[in-house]
């Protein structure tokens, strides 16, 4: 088993680092698609209202982040697609529980957003020049459409083995009763919108931090400027989205469906009337105390149910067998979540402030601080994703199936054979990241404007 | 509602390998047939914009196999364990030596993108037509619905034979598709080999049935028990016959269509002699999958119907709408 769990947490760890990006930066890429497609200086609301000269680099900038999409998604779904077969190489005895209701939504991801997403992900990066104006703007918003559609069935399926709803239990099976309240399990919304506007930060800062690059280098000038004004307002946009609603409303149904999980977030081992906030401090799970604690007393209490002393049940009233079992893991992995969440509000804020001043790029603190700050929202998503996954825990089910359950037989799959795949894996990983690190890298050295702009780029917009 | 389940697998597994079999294909003949640069680049760009979405049919199949088969899904999957993981690191490759031989502008990088995809997809070919092999062969389930098959058991003769037709069937698919698509000297060679390999195919499937009927007399008994069964077989032969006639009348996009109906042919038979098992047991072992223990509840079958159907129709409008664009314009 815990063989399986390290493969798991390898290949989906690893794959998640790229649609991160890929989501996020499809939300742009359409955006900034429509901006040059419908945009017009009359008769248009005011972010379409647009030049004809800012239309073109608005264009070229979607050409640009194609290009890097492009890679990305390469990667993202070469290692995806282990990740489904895994589910029964790795994990049979789950996969053979719970295939009658998770089955549902993995393979309505297949069928309504992948076949989307491959076929105009090819029609989108054939290029304009190929396909005509309106056929690549449409293909731009069928590519954002499918791997946003693509990440609700995902966490569709992941709700559901968070708060498992709309099942029965036959000859040890989860069978589903029906479609519509799996698609309407209370836990999906928050966590969907979660998700994805960490994913849309992820985008903004990406396109923030490239502004602040050449920027700071004095080069692209043009390209810079529509990057910094687009990521950085949807930057603030999604920082805040990011923490309320989605991460507090999220928070709450954590709260309420996993006590279990919610106490190890907070390491609040006392069951607590009027319980505080932990803003730093290092839980010692042996002495079942929360070490060099600074607290903001009452307000986890009151941030859960809008009352300053409502009582909340500590690890202390929970039996052991139900920990996850790294408390501290999954502590940490929440305070490095919202701490960094809280940091690229801030940024995203002053930076804002100071787009909005026009003095944004004069300041080079703050566009060297933007361009830094790019790796951290991976880091937070990551952060994210193992405080869910591993908040869970002891179930891969919560509360029907427990995670040594879930594995295959050892009989089926012997340890050895899982060391050698996850070896593999790891190896097979660390060259594609090497390759492609390598690939961004020469891709952003380059810069936008090879071939990015046609010369008959007016003509073609007037046309359309 | 089983039943219907067991169909559209099969049909949805048929339509995988029509369409990723002409990318593997070409991918297996990669270094063989495109011999300079500018072949292999011609070679790449034909297939580059649609290979993705053709391999997402065997993700939507194995959604589906999830979906509709649990028991059986989770039985192959770990009981094949090294040979799915295989699998996963080929396809992994052979995505990547494709897709990223554009981005770096260097002889070596190039050189090495093309043997990473051309190996791949070789290997690749072959290893699923040894699944399949070992499907029509049957495991040795277990009481609980699981089982274990080393490395070297999952290479047993009958599955070899059957990854050796694999192999075959889809290199002469791929070299069909670039007989049809390609120009100049690779579309010569292209013809030559496609040529030969047809008499590869006849050879090969021909000599199937006998240790087909070793394995598993049901893959032929049923045909009796069943004849309207027949038309799958039958269409196995109409297309190998067309094939030949058309390759030599130089119609080469009618040769194209009658290699996808001689894959339809030969996987149809296959689903037609296992049905209703979806995993059988080895011959004369009492605990095979079939359509019967294997399935999901009846509310997840039924629904999914309902929805599968609106998701395929709008799947099949996207791929007329790529297709269409890129056959067209690599033409002209």
């Amino acid at each position: 088993m815990t063989v399986d769990r390290l493969q798991f947490t390898l290949t989906v760890t690893f794959h998640y680092l790229f649609p991160v990006l890929t989501m996020g930066l499809a939300l742009f890429v359409a955006w900034l698609k429509t901006v040059s497609y419908l945009g017009r200086e009359q008769h248009r609301p005011a972010p379409l209202r647009k030049t004809d000269e800012e239309r073109r680099t608005y264009d070229g900038a979607a050409q640009f982040f194609a290009k890097i999409f492009a890679v990305t998604f390469a990667v993202g779904v070469v290692s995806g697609i282990p990740l489904e077969f895994q589910f029964g190489t790795n994990w049979a005895a789950f996969s053979n529980f719970a295939g009658g209701v998770i089955g549902q939504t993995l393979a309505m991801e297949g069928v309504f957003a992948f076949f989307a997403e491959s076929a105009f992900i090819g029609v989108f990066l054939a290029g304009r020049s190929r396909v005509g104006e309106r056929l690549h703007w449409i293909s731009a918003l069928m590519v954002f459409a499918g791997s946003w559609i693509s990440g609700f069935f995902i966490i569709a399926t992941n709700a559901w083995m968070q708060h498992p709803v709309a099942y029965s239990l036959h000859q040890g099976r989860a069978q589903l009763d029906s479609l519509g309240k799996l698609l309407t399990n209370p836990w999906l919304p928050w966590q969907y919108a979660h998700n994805m506007s960490g994913a849309a930060v992820t985008g903004a800062f990406a396109l923030a931090g490239l502004g602040a690059f050449y920027t700071l280098l004095g080069r692209h000038a043009r390209f810079a400027r529509v990057c910094l004004s687009v990521g950085v307002v949807g930057a603030l946009v999604f920082s805040t989205l990011q923490i309320f609603p989605t991460g507090d409303r999220h928070a709450r149904m954590v709260a309420r469906y996993q006590p279990s999980s919610f106490a190890a977030m907070e390491a609040l081992f006392q069951t607590e009337k009027g319980a505080p906030l932990v803003i730093i401090g290092n839980p010692n799970t042996e002495k079942r105390r929360l070490e060099s604690a600074i607290e903001m007393p009452h307000a986890l209490s009151f941030l859960t149910s809008q009352r300053w002393n409502t009582e909340l049940r500590g690890l202390n009233d929970i039996p052991t067998d139900q920990w996850p079992d790294s408390v501290p893991l999954v502590y940490y992995a929440y305070h490095i979540m919202v701490g960094l969440g809280t940091i690229l509000l801030v940024v995203a804020l002053l930076a804002a402030l100071l787009l909005w001043r026009g003095r944004l790029l004069r300041s080079r603190p703050m566009l060297w601080t933007l361009m830094l700050t790019v790796p951290f929202t991976y880091v937070a998503n990551i952060a994210g994703w193992t405080v869910a996954e591993t908040g869970r825990q002891p179930w891969v089910v919560f509360g029907l199936m427990r995670t040594h359950a879930g594995a295959s037989p050892a009989s089926v799959v012997p340890a050895g054979t899982g060391i050698f795949t996850i070896l593999g894996f790891a190896g097979l990983y660390l060259l594609i990241g090497i390759v492609y690190v390598l690939l961004i890298v020469r891709i952003v050295a380059r810069g936008p404007g090879e071939g990015a702009i046609p010369a008959d780029a007016a003509g073609a917009l007037t046309a359309a | 509602m089983a039943t219907l389940w067991f169909v559209l697998l099969a049909l949805m597994i048929t339509v995988y390998v029509v369409l990723d079999g002409f990318d593997l294909g070409v991918g297996a003949l990669h270094r063989i047939l495109a011999r300079s640069d500018e072949e292999r680049e011609q070679a790449a760009s034909a297939i580059g914009p649609v290979w993705n979405g053709n391999e997402v049919w065997l993700i939507a199949s194995g959604g589906v196999l999830f979906l509709a088969f649990p028991a059986a899904y989770a039985a192959a999957f770990s009981g094949l364990y090294l040979g799915l993981i295989l699998v996963l690191w080929l396809l992994i490759g052979r995505g990547l030596g494709l897709e990223l031989r554009h981005q770096l502008d260097n002889p070596l990088w190039r050189a090495a993108c093309d043997t990473v995809f051309w190996l791949s997809s070789a290997i690749l070919a072959f290893v699923l037509g040894v699944a399949l092999g070992n499907v029509v062969r049957g495991v040795p389930l277990r009481r609980d619905g699981y089982f274990h098959l080393p490395l070297f058991d999952i290479l047993n003769a009958y599955a070899v034979l059957v990854g050796v037709v694999a192999l075959v069937v889809l290199a002469a698919h791929g070299a069909t598709f670039l007989a049809a698509r390609a120009t100049g000297a690779l579309a010569q060679r292209a013809r030559r080999y496609a040529r030969r390999l047809w008499w590869g195919e006849l050879v090969l499937v021909c000599g199937l049935a006998a240790p087909t009927y070793d394995v598993r007399p049901q893959m032929l008994t049923a045909f009796g028990d069943h004849p309207w069964r027949l038309v799958f077989p039958a269409l196995m032969v109409v297309a190998l016959a067309a094939g030949f006639v058309w390759q030599r009348a130089g119609r080469w996009r009618l040769a194209f269509l009658a290699s996808c109906a001689l894959i339809a042919g030969l996987l149809s038979s296959a689903a037609a002699g296992l049905y209703p098992n979806v995993l059988p047991a080895r011959e004369h072992q009492p605990f095979g999958l079939t359509i019967h223990n294997a399935a999901s509840g009846d509310h997840a079958l039924g629904v999914a119907v309902a929805w599968w159907s609106i998701g395929i129709v709008l799947a099949a409008g996207y791929f007329v709408v790529a297709y269409r664009l890129f056959m067209r314009d690599s033409r002209a």
